[in-house]
């Protein structure tokens, strides 16, 4: 268990020897186990003990150096901050990073449970389980090649020579089965689910094998599609896949390196159609991975990006805050350049307004293109671009009727996409990475194999 | 403490010993220590130095031959004793094996010591301080600056990976080596009203303590300029179906992605290759002649040894078209029966060794570059690759950086957002003709046992049509 007071202390008299008056830590361990199995069979079960951690000391005229270890013992500490001491000479002074102004601010609680870890015998049995239950579920899957049950304790502190102390404990647990199904003459098809929860008992396992079952059947029945324009339908995850891989356009440290599609000027202009309301919401209660502290040990908080439409906020590390003149957001991770990042979204409609064409509905759609999931986001994003070319998997609807499209990519341009949306269909729905409905938009290019 | 330390050999052979005894079939003990540098400079400024030093162990356990060898595995970054018994006790229970409890298995001992390391041991204090790092990442970015055109962002970076590792198993391998690796990043973003071009290359070696030093800053920026210039105004592709024309060198990753990984035994292992049973059988055009091996001098991928302690070798893949041989691990030898081939590779000591690529390639062909695009009335040329990836029914996509239109023959304008998608089956046998120009480049491939340092490579090859996704 990590201690923060006496990591505090111990870093303090090392400070103080090494003439070091301002510093800071990040650290973190944790415990993971994890099991894959294959037709009946264990297929590796592993265990991992990690630790790491990561000092920063500044210069008295403002540089800064890091260096980070596995090794968290007062040796190791030791070793670390007279790295951080040798790398601040070549410390940016520029833009040189500062402890975070809020970093002794109080946190908002983050009342989540912290379950102990189940002895990996007792995975091993659910998974196995869940691969039998998936595989009689129908004649055509005979694998279930991608699968694991895994669970982790972890913990992550972070302390400064301000007197911050900031710890966190975490648990959390992860299922996911990705079948294959073969039928004669045709090319496999493969699909699948994701269950996250804050232990293994608490994973909703069989949920994650009917929708695993589900969509594999649904791709059985495939046909090419004809290259063209559609109006396509982004499931929740696939919208969020999509945002997030140009979350460059909210982060302020992409704008200031020149690599977002925003600028400095950006804040108020229009990004998206009225009807859209975008956030970041790292507290919320589904983000099972909510911290209550960023890198810099900013508190975490909701923080608006798109309000009716337009760009509200940037995230914010402590550094990029004080170049737009405004308070850090809670979105930091630790550097000496610190990288900003969001962590949890959020679309929703704009309250007031309809939320585009209300009569717009999945399951009634005709000439449609459903796109369930996107995949190799990073070779096909060109995120300073504003541009993609994705391989999906999906739907064609034909008079309210899924068919299932053999092999395709979806392209666009994000600003386009976002600035014609076309409806907001149903409530917004919880996905491991935030919670979106489903998004409707207008023409975009999909290619189909042929 | 380097694992040169006398008293590994005997901390080791307890560790080993106890899991023997405990029925276990074979224990492998991988150790490592890592000392990483990693420098940005942005424009003019050095904006990042992160030094990274660490080490850890993975232990494996193997046991039971009729069940198809299972295996536990446990890493752990506390290398006392207290610490490695735990992890060992931890994999063994994995298995429902338990230490003290004695099933009769004995253990014969390490073999001496096959040291790889021991002419290395000063590359780390060869490679170039920060200052140095610095200076010439710092000289790459001007040089962008005097070659380029509506510059927005200019990069340039560096890292170093210095490794120490230490694979001792109960078959009595005991191999130690030291592995250097460098890469050097430039990379810009262009804009000019509302045309953007984002252009990046990588380079990297391995054990070669002088990489950046002699890295020739100006061919790169001007190389990189050049392509930035020609990006900037190009139209996105009509999608469709095209016969297309992959430069060499990263054209590589086609080969990767659509046919690489499936010739490792772990994909044999999960049932998710088309080419487990084609072994001797035609699977690809009968120009396709392909090579995976850890030997070229320097080459990113190579390895004097592998993770699990067995010496590279040079694989064919295919020759002539047709399936001669998959690349195998430990496990991949024990459960599929193909033999090692020194593929045994890992991120670090977090992850268990899996069958992986190293230096893969397309062999040379008999014909000239202009050949192929010559040979095409309406195409695309493929002149850099960008990522790509494949998914769990061989579908592979990857996308282009610079690509280029074939019309009649010859080049015409440039083209933008195009990505190749297929499967491998389709597209290997639609290989027709390779060229004269085999070259390689270096890449990171990501995959079951982490990120990992290969070559992809190939001459100019031309692949008859695959479908090209566009607007």
């Amino acid at each position: 268990m990590l201690n923060p007071q006496q990591l505090h202390d111990q870093l303090s008299t090392l400070a103080k020897q090494e003439g070091i008056n301002q510093w800071d830590l990040g650290a973190a361990s944790g415990t993971d186990l994890s099991v894959q199995v294959d037709r009946g069979e264990p297929k590796q079960l592993k265990g991992a003990q990690r630790s790491a951690v990561t000092v920063r000391a500044w210069t008295s005229d403002g540089r800064v150096g890091i260096t980070s270890s596995t090794d968290l013992s007062i040796e190791g500490l030791a070793q670390a901050l007279k790295g951080a001491k040798e790398a601040s000479v070549f410390g940016d002074l520029e833009e040189p990073p500062g402890l975070s102004c809020r970093s002794l601010e109080p946190l908002i609680p983050l009342e989540r449970p912290r379950l102990a870890l189940q002895p990996i015998q007792n995975l091993l049995k659910t998974l196995l389980d869940a691969e039998r239950q998936l595989l009689d579920l129908h004649p055509a899957i005979n694998t279930v090649p991608y699968n694991g049950l895994s669970e982790r304790n972890g913990e992550s502190v972070y302390i400064n020579s301000l007197g911050s102390q900031r710890h966190h404990l975490s648990s959390s647990s992860a299922c996911y089965l990705y079948a294959r199904a073969e039928q004669d003459g045709r090319k496999p098809r493969s699909a699948g689910a994701v269950r996250l929860a804050y232990g293994s008992k608490q994973l909703d396992v069989q949920a994650c094998i009917k929708e695993a079952a589900e969509l594999t059947i649904s791709h059985l029945d495939y046909s090419a599609i004809d290259t063209g324009y559609y109006n396509c339908v982004f499931s929740p995850e696939a919208f969020l896949d999509l945002i997030g891989a140009f979350s460059n356009i909210f982060n302020a440290r992409s704008v200031l390196d020149g690599l977002s599609l925003s600028n400095r000027d950006s804040l108020g202009s229009t990004l998206a159609v009225p009807f859209l309301n975008l956030w970041d919401d790292p507290l919320h209660k589904s983000n099972l991975g909510a911290s209550a502290f960023d890198g810099e040990g900013t508190p975490t908080a909701p923080l608006t990006l798109i309000e009716a439409g337009n760009l509200a906020h940037f995230l914010h590390s402590e550094g990029t805050a004080r170049q737009f003149g405004v308070a850090p957001t809670g979105h930091a991770g630790m550097g000496s350049k610190v990288s900003v990042g969001p962590d949890w979204f959020v679309v929703a409609p704009t309250p007031g307004i309809a939320a585009g064409d209300a009569q717009l509905n999945r399951h009634k759609a005709d000439g449609v293109v459903w796109i369930d999931s996107l995949s190799a986001l990073h070779a096909g994003v060109k995120a300073s671009q504003g541009s993609f070319s994705l391989p999906f998997d999906g739907w064609l609807i034909k008079n309210g009727e899924r068919i299932s499209i053999e092999a395709a990519t979806v392209a666009g341009d994000i600003r386009k996409v976002l600035k014609t949306i076309l409806a907001l269909e149903g409530e917004p729905l919880v996905t491991p990475g935030g919670m979106c409905p489903y998004v409707w938009v207008e023409g975009l290019s999909i290619t189909g194999e042929t | 403490m380097s694992f040169l330390d006398s008293q590994w050999q005997g901390r080791l052979e307890l560790l080993l010993a106890a899991g023997r005894a405990a029925g276990a079939d074979l224990v492998e003990i991988f150790l490592e220590r890592f000392d990483r540098l990693s420098v940005l400079a942005e424009q003019e400024r050095v904006t990042s130095v992160n030094p990274s030093l660490g080490c850890g162990a993975g232990i494996r356990v193997f046991h039971g031959a009729a069940d198809g060898y299972r295996d536990g595995f446990v890493s752990t970054t506390n290398l006392s004793d207290e610490g490695l018994m735990q992890a060992l006790d931890q994999a063994l229970g994995m298995l429902n094996l338990q230490r003290g409890i004695s099933n009769g298995h004995s253990f014969a001992g390490l073999n001496p010591l096959s040291n790889y390391g021991s002419s290395k041991q000063n590359w780390l204090t060869q490679c170039p301080g920060v200052q140095t790092s610095a200076d010439r990442l710092l000289e790459g970015t001007a040089k962008l600056e005097q070659h380029g055109k509506h510059l927005q962002a200019r990069r340039g970076s560096y890292s170093r990976d210095w490794q120490e590792m230490l694979v001792a198993a109960s078959d009595g391998t005991f191999s130690r080596d030291l592995r250097l690796h460098q890469t050097l990043g430039l990379s810009v973003l262009a804009a000019d009203g509302e045309h953007r071009s984002s252009v990046a290359r990588r380079f990297g070696s391995s054990d070669n303590p002088r990489d950046l030093i002699d890295w020739d800053a100006d061919a790169a920026a001007r190389d990189i300029s050049a392509s930035s210039a020609t990006m900037l105004y190009a139209d996105y592709i009509e999608a469709g179906s095209y016969p297309v024309v992959l430069a060499n060198r990263f054209g590589g990753v086609i080969f990767h992605e659509a046919c690489g990984h499936l010739l490792e035994t772990t994909q044999v292992e999960r049932g998710t290759t088309p080419f487990a049973d084609k072994m001797g059988e035609l699977i690809a055009h009968e120009s396709v002649t392909a090579i995976d091996e850890g030997l070229s001098p320097q080459s990113f991928g190579s390895l004097a040894v592998d993770d699990e302690g067995f010496e590279p070798q040079r694989t064919t893949l295919i020759e002539n078209g047709i399936l001669k041989a998959f690349l195998s691990d430990r496990a991949g030898e024990l459960r599929t029966g193909h033999a090692r081939t020194g593929s045994g590779r890992r991120q670090g000591h977090s992850y268990a060794a899996a069958s992986r690529m190293r230096n893969t390639f397309i062999a040379a062909g008999p014909h000239s570059p202009a050949d192929l695009i010559s040979s095409i009335d309406r195409g695309l040329y493929c002149k850099v690759m960008g990522g790509g990836s494949v998914g769990p029914t061989g579908q592979f996509n990857f996308s282009v950086e610079e690509g280029y239109l074939i019309e009649n023959g010859a080049l015409g304008k440039p083209v933008k957002g195009a990505t190749l998608i297929g499967d491998a089956e389709t597209v290997m046998p639609r290989i027709s003709m390779c060229g004269n120009d085999l070259d390689l480049a270096a890449g990171f491939c990501g995959s079951v046992s982490g990120s990992i340092y290969v070559t992809v490579g190939q001459p100019h090859i031309k692949v008859d049509s695959i479908t090209v996704g566009g607007r």
